[in-house]
């Protein structure tokens, strides 16, 4: 019997085809959790790929669907504006004091000095350094596992070896590390999130937390401010001439790093999740890996492709715009769905399946594109190439035995547990 | 047709081939080199397709688009000769053309 199906709750949702097209609404997050969106964007891809919500738990929203119209509305920088927040949600009540500003949010010029500050910590030059480092971590998770008794891989794995990378990007005391993914947690925490502590926390709680995160940072930005040689993030922030001065709203820096936490927390660990139960779901292309371990590096675009780690990113449109014979408003909420535009069959070659030696596998739109696209792209990639390539050197399966939990949520696609069971290799 | 010359990081030099009108970006891909990870496609929307125009090209090889300037700022080891091989369409003019390629796409 195999477990590596995914959980399903009863079928609450309708068929998406038995629905009036403005009807159709594909913002709740429990769609996601049961799976149940798939047919959904597969239905405004072939119907309405520029479709208008007129009303959603979100307010009214158009949806981009088809992948070359993500990539013109990505791009587009100037009428699809990033600011003040790239998520479907609008800022939460309340929120606008606890204004925490990040350059993902941000339109140029601000977004532009701000990301190139921090960009030298994740540029292939400095990944080539910490490369060796990192694989001794991998290395050390892996041995430290349990054989032959089931065990969450979210936890021992995906969180642990992210947690690990985020602690080495921000030269961050490595006892403390797991404050990172804490903090991590509590600012992407919300009642979505539903069956997790972070559902019901409070806002005053949210806050206490985030207020304990940055004193902890402004003390490290303290000690690192003279550090002009640092290639961790606080220290290219902190001794930049054009981000040092960030230092008079102490926000700001909470904000920036936050977006460097939370970029690359959960969309790293859900590839490394996602991507384990790909692969128990798809035997032979297991097979063909064990095969020909030379297939991990498009193995790992594929993993990305595949789980879509953000399902979509916001904008808002600051003029009048056509695309697909529709007009989309000046003020009009835009979200791009990437995990439906990496699944269009008129751009990627049997698009529902999971192929991991596929003809130009980078060629998906996970990382975005235009000027906000991933800045940790080389970095997720990385962790995933060289943890498939020492569970290659140490085990014949990593066998997933039982349900995978999915967060409801319908933006990050999340694993939150997954049991595992490791088959060594034969010696 | 032209015949054009990419030059990895490494020094290994590749010599391809190309019909007018298709992009540099294009000759690297289709010929195999490696180096060139396009990962947009060709829609000047990232900037994984990076090369160094040899000084004697740069004039021939055109202009830059705000589009590709605003993508290269981005990029890291950009130099004045930087430009995006997807933006660079080949035609006879280009004949003989030589660019390097960069450490690592970014
Ligand atoms: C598989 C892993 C990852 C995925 C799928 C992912 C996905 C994304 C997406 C979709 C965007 C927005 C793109 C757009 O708006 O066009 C983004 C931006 C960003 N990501 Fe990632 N990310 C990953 C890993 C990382 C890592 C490891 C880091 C940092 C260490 C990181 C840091 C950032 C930052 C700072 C931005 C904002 C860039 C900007 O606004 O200019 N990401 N990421």
């Amino acid at each position: 019997m195999s477990f590596a199906e995914d959980h399903r709750e009863t079928t609450k949702f309708p068929d998406p085809y038995s629905l009036p097209l403005e009807k159709l609404d594909v913002s709740d997050s429990g769609l996601f959790s049961a799976q149940e969106h798939w047919r959904y964007f597969e239905r405004l891809r072939k119907e309405d790929p520029v479709h208008y919500c007129p009303d959603s738990e979100f307010g009214p929203y158009w949806s981009i669907t088809k992948f070359k119209d993500i990539v013109a509305v990505d791009s587009n920088f100037k009428v699809f504006s990033s600011d003040k927040t790239i998520v479907i949600a609008d800022p939460r009540e309340g929120e606008d004091e606890f204004d925490t500003p990040m350059f993902i949010a941000m339109d140029p010029p601000r977004h532009d000095v701000q990301r190139k500050a921090v960009t030298p910590a994740v540029a292939p030059a400095n990944l080539a350094k910490l490369e060796g480092l990192i694989r001794e971590r991998v290395c050390k998770i892996l041995d430290d596992l349990p054989v032959g008794e089931a065990f969450d891989w979210v936890d021992r794995v995906s969180i642990e070896l992210t947690t690990q990378m985020l602690a080495t990007l921000f030269d961050f005391p490595w006892e403390d590390r797991r404050k990172l993914t804490r903090w991590s947690d509590i600012s992407t925490a919300g009642p979505d999130l539903v069956g997790t502590e972070y559902a019901t926390m409070t806002e005053e709680d949210r806050r206490a937390e985030l207020e304990e995160c940055l004193a902890y940072f402004l003390m490290l930005w303290e000690e690192r401010r003279g550090n002009g040689d640092g290639t961790d993030f606080i220290s290219l922030l902190a001794t930049n001439p054009d981000t040092k001065e960030m230092i008079t709203n102490p926000y700001e820096i909470l904000g920036n790093l936050i977006l460097l936490i939370v970029g690359g927390n959960d969309t790293t660990r859900n590839s490394i999740s996602g991507g384990l139960l790909a692969l128990n779901q798809n035997p032979k292309e297991f097979e063909k890996l064990k095969a020909n371990p030379a297939l991990v590096p498009s193995m790992v675009s594929e993993i990305i492709r595949w789980v879509t780690p953000l399902a979509h990113m916001r904008r808002t449109a600051l003029e009048d715009y056509e695309i697909g014979g529709k007009t989309i408003k000046k003020g009009d909420k835009v979200v791009m769905w990437y995990i439906s535009g990496n699944r269009d069959d008129e751009e990627i070659d049997r698009p529902n399946e999971f192929i991991i030696d596929r003809d130009k596998a980078r060629h998906h739109l996970s990382f975005g594109f235009g000027i906000h696209r991933c800045m940790g792209n080389r970095v997720g990639e990385m962790q995933l190439r060289i943890l498939w390539e020492e569970i290659l050197n140490r085990f014949d399966h990593v066998e997933v035995v039982g349900d995978a939990k999915r967060l409801d949520s319908n933006f990050v696609m999340g694993i939150t547990e997954m049991p595992v069971v490791l088959h060594p290799k034969k010696a | 047709m032209a015949t054009v010359t990419f030059i990895e990081g490494n020094g290994t030099e590749h010599t391809v081939t190309v019909d007018n009108g298709l992009s540099l970006m294009e000759a690297a891909v289709n010929n195999m080199v490696p180096g060139i990870d396009a990962d947009c496609g060709g829609a000047c929307a990232c900037a994984t397709c990076h090369v160094y125009v040899e000084p004697a090209w740069e004039t021939k090889a055109g202009d830059k688009s705000d589009m590709e300037e605003t993508m290269l700022d981005f990029a890291e080891g950009t130099q004045g000769n930087s430009r995006l091989a997807c933006q660079i369409k080949i035609s006879d003019e280009l004949d003989g053309l030589v660019v390097r390629l960069p450490e690592a796409q970014f």
